[in-house]
């Protein structure tokens, strides 16, 4: 008989992306499709009208990615779904959704931390063992080391994420929101020359970014009124400022807990130069840079299957009564139990 | 400006350090030299230490051992962000360092600064640091009562610091020696140190601590408090920054909170 082979599906709608994802226990993805709310230029994404959007998203997207993956819901093993943190609203969706499928296909449960979906799909992806990961998106900015069973955060962001500072300077120049405005940042950036001073904040192993987006809201505007400086200038200083921070405390990281090789995860870790600088700084230190690229950086469904599998198959699954959805909850709380067992292995 | 010969020596042995491609020729050059020089003469660098922003090298100022600290540039950063870093943290950490004597804390003399060469040169102090006695807690020599006598000394030498307005800024135990001689606590590394007179920012490098003692010692069971009950003794203004230290504690993102 042909070996029992664990597949997943998992639902992601912790933020403006609504994604479902099916994959097997080895890694493979066998479908991973998701659909992003857009909004207009100027604008960020209100919980309500997100959660409205996932809402009329969300069930042809299910249809779309088992079509595409081939298999059944009699095929499926569990059901993954993001249960923090993010969103109040949109977590909501595919919590419903992930609990009306239970019942209707009688298949269990397992509620995923977002923040370690993100670290293990880019495990996965790139072979990465054990390094620093730098997790950095719209809502999250930690750099992160396993250790002693859990992933431990060694320094963040102590007020907003640096994706959250990137799109809301996008919102001052009004640059689409489309596909993202950290990416029109990216592109406009490269045609940068001048460098504009801005204030730079690490406190320890942490760092501040609300400073720096309150200076530079304030000052933009003149500035680009007096012809001091263009808008292509203000994002490559931007970047250049909030980038050197994040390589300047994940080299703390590194440092600190004697670990060799750097994963960046999360949508900001699609930025080609931060992914450069980052490059660098681990050359320079005889490591390894692991990142991935827009397919597995910004969020899907895939990771959350993937990372719902890993707890599944080693035996934990989520009751109907508890699986919630919480804003707030740390990667540190969460009991990494099957990597122990990977170490156990080796 | 002229400079001291031996001086000039271990500068241009710096430069071959800079891993630099242009300076490869130099760098071959100058490796000879330092061979010849090996036997620890004057003006040798011998590199100890290579941290995340400085490289640390033994060497000896006229006729005494002392630790050159070279910062060097970061190739990720944007050059203008970068020499504006790297020359204000030298600055800062030169006269934090002779601040931090003046208020009664331990911490090596300062022979030289070299704002061109991004260099610092001091003190050479003999002792362990205080991470390496804190990992052998309940090993030969390291008792409660030691322990205890590193803890208090700790939380003095904070106190002090802070009612004089300094901040570290990076209280690790790696960034403490126990110099041998004299049994006593030397604080070093005060490259992201400030003047500040802000319970926030006292509350703060307090929190660093704490956090660091968790990740490194959390064997050695109530290091933090005795710190703390030290600290108390020697700050008259303990109260605003222990307040400051509870807030401090309840923050990072997304914790989970009642209510």
């Amino acid at each position: 008989m042909k070996e029992k082979k664990f597949i997943a599906l998992g639902f992601e709608g912790s933020a403006n992306k609504i994604g479902v994802g099916v994959v097997a226990l080895d890694g493979t993805i066998l479908s991973n499709p998701r659909h992003t709310y857009i909004t207009p230029p100027g604008h960020g994404f209100l919980p309500r009208e997100t959660a409205q959007h996932h809402h009329q998203h969300v069930l042809p997207l299910v249809k779309s990615a088992l079509e595409t993956a081939g298999v059944t819901p009699d095929e499926i093993d569990c059901l993954c779904y993001t249960k923090g943190p993010g969103m109040g609203a949109p977590l909501q969706v595919a919590a419903v959704v992930v609990r009306v499928l239970s019942q209707l296909w009688k298949k269990p449960i397992v509620g995923v931390n977002h923040c370690v979906a993100h670290i293990e799909m880019g495990r996965i992806v790139t072979g990465a063992d054990d390094p620093v990961v730098l997790y950095v998106s719209g809502g999250n900015t930690q750099v992160i080391a396993y250790s002693e069973g859990r992933y431990r955060i060694f320094g963040e962001t102590i007020d907003i994420a640096v994706g959250n500072c990137l799109d809301r300077f996008a919102r001052v120049l009004t640059l689409s929101n489309d596909p993202s405005p950290g990416y029109n940042i990216e592109q406009l950036a490269k045609k940068g020359e001048k460098f504009i001073e801005l204030p730079y904040v690490v406190k320890g192993m942490d760092v501040s970014f609300s400073g720096i987006l309150s200076y530079i809201e304030a000052t933009a505007e003149e500035k680009l009124k007096n012809n001091e400086c263009t808008p292509a200038d203000l994002c490559f200083s931007l970047q250049e400022t909030l980038f050197a921070m994040l390589v300047e405390i994940t080299e703390r990281a590194m440092a600190h807990c004697d670990k060799k090789d750097v994963l960046i995860v999360g949508g900001v870790g699609c930025n080609e130069r931060l992914q450069q600088m980052m490059q660098i700084m681990c050359s320079e230190r005889g490591g390894k840079l692991f990142a991935t690229d827009d397919r597995y950086c910004i969020d899907n469904g895939a990771m959350i299957a993937y990372t719902g599998l890993l707890e599944y198959a080693n035996g934990a699954s989520t009751p109907m009564e508890e699986s919630t959805f919480t804003q707030r909850f740390r990667t540190d709380e969460v009991l990494a139990t099957w990597r122990e067992k990977e170490s156990a292995k080796v | 400006m002229t400079r001291h010969p031996i001086f000039n020596n271990f500068l241009t042995a710096a430069i071959s350090y800079g891993g630099d491609a242009a300076n490869l020729q130099l760098q071959k050059v100058d490796l000879t030299e330092m061979e010849i020089k090996a036997d620890g003469s004057d003006g040798s660098l011998v590199l100890i230490k290579q941290g995340a922003e400085a490289r640390v090298f033994e060497s000896t100022f006229v006729g005494r051992r002392c630790i050159v600290k070279e910062r060097f540039s970061k190739k990720y950063r944007h050059p203008t962000l970068d020499s504006k870093l790297t020359i204000k943290r030298l600055n800062a950490e030169a006269r934090c360092m002779t601040k931090a004597r003046r208020l009664g804390v331990a911490t090596p003399v300062l022979y030289a600064v070299d704002p061109v060469m991004h260099t610092l040169t001091f003190e050479y102090v003999e002792g362990p640091s205080v991470k390496d006695i804190f990992l052998g807690f309940g090993l030969v020599g390291v008792d409660d009562e030691r322990m205890t006598d590193i803890a208090t000394q700790i939380g003095n030498a904070i106190g002090k610091l802070h009612d004089g307005g300094l901040v570290h800024g990076d209280l690790t135990t790696s960034n403490m020696l126990m110099r041998s001689a004299a049994n006593q606590l030397v604080l070093i590394d005060f490259g992201l140190s400030f003047t500040s007179t802000l319970p926030e920012d006292k509350a703060v490098d307090l929190y660093v601590l704490e956090r660091a003692l968790l990740s490194m010692h959390s064997s050695c069971g109530n290091v933090m408090d005795q710190i703390l009950a030290g600290y108390k003794k020697s700050s008259k203004q303990w109260s605003s920054t222990f307040n400051k230290l509870a807030q401090v504690r309840q923050r990072g993102r997304k914790r989970t909170m009642v209510g």
